[in-house]
């Protein structure tokens, strides 16, 4: 397996260049023709249901032959194209308030634009919303707002959140009669076909294998040095299967592709890629909490990667599926086990739960730091996070670090001061290190 | 020129000479007591019984009546708390509720509540449910889901597991276990309570001089810390000493207030619109006494259900709860109407994610009904309110002269 340092030019021609890897190209390709699929879907007489990473039911959608478009992707998608500052300028002008979620706002601005999505192609408007309230109550308030501008049906499925720390029977049927009153019957009508289940079956079966490999990817990093970079690197890596390719064959060639690549870095103890190429040292292991920025990404990586910072294990991988904790996809278990994973995503969590799991992280990959990034739109993982920045330092006595940004609003992300905060904390990791070993 | 007419200089008699003064004084002095001094009292009364706490918007009461508990219903400190450790829980961008809620906690002003619960409204009431649990191990919270979905099979029997999950719990500390006879008197008090607060708002939607919506909100706000008959008293009481009040010429223009259902404004901010020359004849303060409209079947074979149902088909449309099939919007434009209103003021909490984000959609409907609007964002300790007299003025000048606030 190659583990080449390819070189690729950015769109920017001030920009340095970015280094990526096979699988990191593979992904770029794998999304754009998710968005060449879509710019057609119309021409093909293929249906297209929008729906929201955290409890996406891709198994089902594709056992429809139905096509998912997934908001929070376009909107990040755009931000890391530096498309967003305008969307949500676009949005704002329409009234839409400075303090919400900058994902709506750039959605919003998007389609108000022409609905042209971040690849430059025609996003398809939607034949159906499938409201998969899951984690996020912003979400509910998103396809409300988008069922003013277009004429199609929307299906709620609201997953209960795990408020006690736990997914109780009552929880878990609650869902399982939604999918099988409410949102299958939706999808079949929409589709002009009954479900197969056997074909749900034989798509979860492919879920599970990928889910298998990625959980091997991300425990990958409990080796020293650790061969990927779990935040950075690991948004690349949960691109397919958090996105529209869960329950796919090509799923599972990415993930077995991505699942080689890792080992091989691994077996010659080399770290990750990192947008300048190989990481040639391990100075530190961070847990991260929170979303990244997106319209400064390879800046903000490229704060921690120049520093020889490392981040091991981070939540926001976790938002669209929590597998290594132990969930699959059962396809013994169809709707049962979709229940499950919309309950089990990260977001969905109770904080005490989320604070047991990051507590978890921080020592099972032996953390040397526990770094928040918190940002404004995104309430659902930021309130609390002051809390669990404690207590984590208070369980583990690993020290926390916390920075502020934001989604996809580049106003909210002060490259200066974010600078200055990483490196104060790295240089107080390394002044620790130094008492350590003293 | 709005803000100066005769009814705003002088709302009502002097305080002496207002009938209903001294009902005003005891409301206002249960609003501001964040001690909880009446909960402590009434817990004494009743000796092992429970205070239960819960947050806005709306928990099914009832259900802890009818176990003997006292629900009590928290809004933060208001403008009257310093915020001393609430502020390093939360960032800058989180509005203002869940940092003065955590204040009173942590300078033991909630001490006496046995238990709070945090229903499921936006994502910062669900995580400060989860941080009560982490800062407060050794007392009872729960997060009260409630469902998006309003089918009785599907909605309501996860609703009604919900209601069955948090009775359990109580019931083990101390409460008594739920049971239909007093819950269906819970219901019938509930009842009577709800038509003593409609009796308040139709008489502020026919005579809203005789009552201002300032008084209607402490009358209605005292409610959090009393049990349900005595809140119903204290109304009725109100309702009939302003009876006697002696009408009064107004020159107002009849607005209906949008926004304010989580995180409460200072009551002063609620003033400046009046004196701004708006009669507030509609509003969402305090909605979770209003939550379900219309009232409940006293005589159900199953209560329990009854209560629920009360939820999925009765729910007034709000921020926090999904709008399936109905058009968003339509239910503010019906209400202004059905209120004579003029016009609508958005007064959302600042960072208040339901409110904000709803807010366009509202915009809209009213826009296509042609019905006046504006908007302002106020924190609950806001304390200027000069930019708000001067919008709210503008506004009130612009919807009597043209009819629109264009």
């Amino acid at each position: 397996m190659s583990t080449a340092t390819n070189i690729e030019p950015t769109k920017s021609p001030a920009a340095l260049p970015t280094a990526k890897d096979d699988s990191q190209r593979r992904q770029k390709e794998m999304i754009g023709e998710h968005y060449e699929r879509l710019a057609h879907a119309k021409d093909e007489g293929r249906k297209v249901v929008y729906t929201f990473v955290p409890g996406n039911l891709t198994e089902l959608l594709r056992s429809l032959d139905l096509l998912p478009v997934l908001p929070e992707i376009n909107a990040l998608q755009a931000g890391m194209r530096k498309l967003s500052a305008g969307y949500i300028a676009e949005a704002e002008k329409l009234g839409h308030s400075e303090d919400v979620c900058t994902y709506v706002k750039c959605d919003i601005g998007m389609m108000k634009s022409g609905g042209v999505g971040p690849t430059g192609t025609k996003i398809p408007e939607p034949d159906l919303l499938l409201l998969s309230y899951t984690g996020c109550f912003t979400f509910m308030k998103w396809f409300e707002l988008l069922k003013e501008q277009y004429n199609c049906p929307v299906v709620m499925l609201h997953v209960p959140y795990q408020g006690e720390g736990e997914i109780t029977p009552e929880m878990r049927k609650y869902v399982v009669d939604q999918l099988a009153n409410e949102v299958i019957p939706a999808l079949e009508k929409l589709a002009g076909k009954k479900l197969d289940m056997r074909e749900l079956g034989r798509r979860l079966a492919l879920s599970r294998q990928a889910e298998d490999d990625l959980v091997a990817v991300w425990e990958s990093a409990k080796h020293r040095p650790s061969p990927i970079d779990g935040y950075f690197g690991g948004v690349y890596y949960i691109g397919p299967i958090f996105s529209a390719f869960r329950g796919t064959e090509d799923a599972v060639k990415y993930y077995r592709l991505l699942r080689a690549e890792v080992e091989d870095r691994m077996s010659r103890n080399e770290g990750p890629m990192t947008p300048d190429g190989p990481s040639p040292e391990e100075k530190y292991r961070l847990v991260v909490e929170g979303p990244p920025n997106w319209t400064s990404f390879t800046d903000f990586w490229r704060m921690f990667s120049r520093e020889g910072a490392t981040v091991v294990a981070s939540t926001y991988t976790r938002v669209g599926g929590l597998y290594d904790e132990g969930f699959r996809h059962d396809p013994e278990r169809p709707l049962e086990s979709l229940a499950e994973y919309c309950l089990g995503c990260y977001t969905n969590l109770s904080l005490p739960a989320r604070t047991n799991l990051i507590e978890r992280y921080v020592r099972e990959y032996e953390a040397d730091g526990f770094l928040i990034n918190s940002v404004k739109s995104c309430n659902s993982f930021s309130a609390g996070q002051l809390l669990i920045l404690r207590e984590i330092e208070k369980r583990t006595g690993v020290p926390g670090g916390f920075v502020e940004s934001d989604l996809v609003d580049p106003r909210y992300f002060g490259k200066a001061n974010i600078e200055n905060r990483v490196q104060s904390y790295l240089q107080m990791l390394e002044a620790r290190k130094g008492r350590v070993v003293a | 020129m709005t803000a100066a007419t005769p009814s705003d200089a002088t709302p009502h008699e002097p305080a002496a000479l207002d009938p209903a003064s001294s009902v005003l004084d005891e409301a206002r002095a249960l609003v501001d007591d964040l001690s909880l001094a009446t909960v402590r009292q009434w817990k004494a009364e009743h000796p092992g019984a429970l205070a239960i706490g819960y947050m806005p918007i709306y928990v099914p009461r009832p259900f802890l009546e009818a176990m003997g508990c006292l629900p009590v219903a928290v809004f933060g400190g208001g403008d009257q708390t310093d915020i001393i450790r609430g502020d390093s829980y939360f960032q800058s961008y989180i509005c203002h509720i869940p940092r003065s809620t955590l204040e009173l906690a942590l300078s033991k002003r909630l001490d006496v509540l046995d238990g709070m619960l945090f229903p499921s409204i936006c994502d910062v009431i669900r995580n400060l449910g989860g941080m009560w649990q982490m800062l407060f191990p050794d007392r009872y919270s729960a997060y009260v889901d409630l469902p998006q979905v309003f089918d009785e099979e599907r909605g309501g029997r996860f609703y009604a597991a919900e209601i069955r999950r948090i009775a359990g719990d109580l019931v083990r500390r101390g409460a008594r276990p739920l049971e239909d006879a007093p819950l269906r008197a819970a219901l019938a008090v509930e009842n009577r309570r709800r038509a003593a607060l409609m009796a308040l708002d139709e008489l502020r939607r026919v005579e809203p001089w005789r009552v201002r919506a300032s008084e209607a909100y402490v009358i209605a706000r005292a409610g959090s810390v009393l049990t349900t008959p005595a809140h119903t008293e204290l109304v009725n009481r109100f309702l009939a000493r302003v009876a006697e009040r002696v009408p009064r010429a107004y020159d107002n223009v009849r607005v209906v207030v949008r926004g304010s259902f989580c995180e409460q404004p200072p009551l002063a901010l609620i003033r400046t619109l009046e004196a701004s020359g708006c009669d507030i004849v509609d509003d969402d303060l305090q909605l979770g006494l209003r939550f379900v409209e219309g009232m409940f079947d006293e005589d159900a074979a199953d209560p329990l259900l009854e209560l629920v149902r009360g939820y999925l088909r009765k729910g007034v449309a709000t921020a926090s709860r999904y709008i399936a099939d109905d058009v968003k919007g339509e239910a503010l434009v019906k209400r202004v109407r059905a209120c004579g209103a003029e016009g609508v003021i958005f007064a959302a909490a600042s960072f208040c994610d339901p409110a904000l984000l709803d807010q366009p959609m509202l915009e809209a409907a009213l826009d296509r009904a042609s019905i006046p609007h504006t908007g302002l964002k106020f924190a609950e300790n806001t304390g200027q309110f000069q930019v708000i007299r001067e919008q709210a003025g503008a506004f009130s000048d612009a919807v009597k002269l043209w009819g629109s606030a264009v």
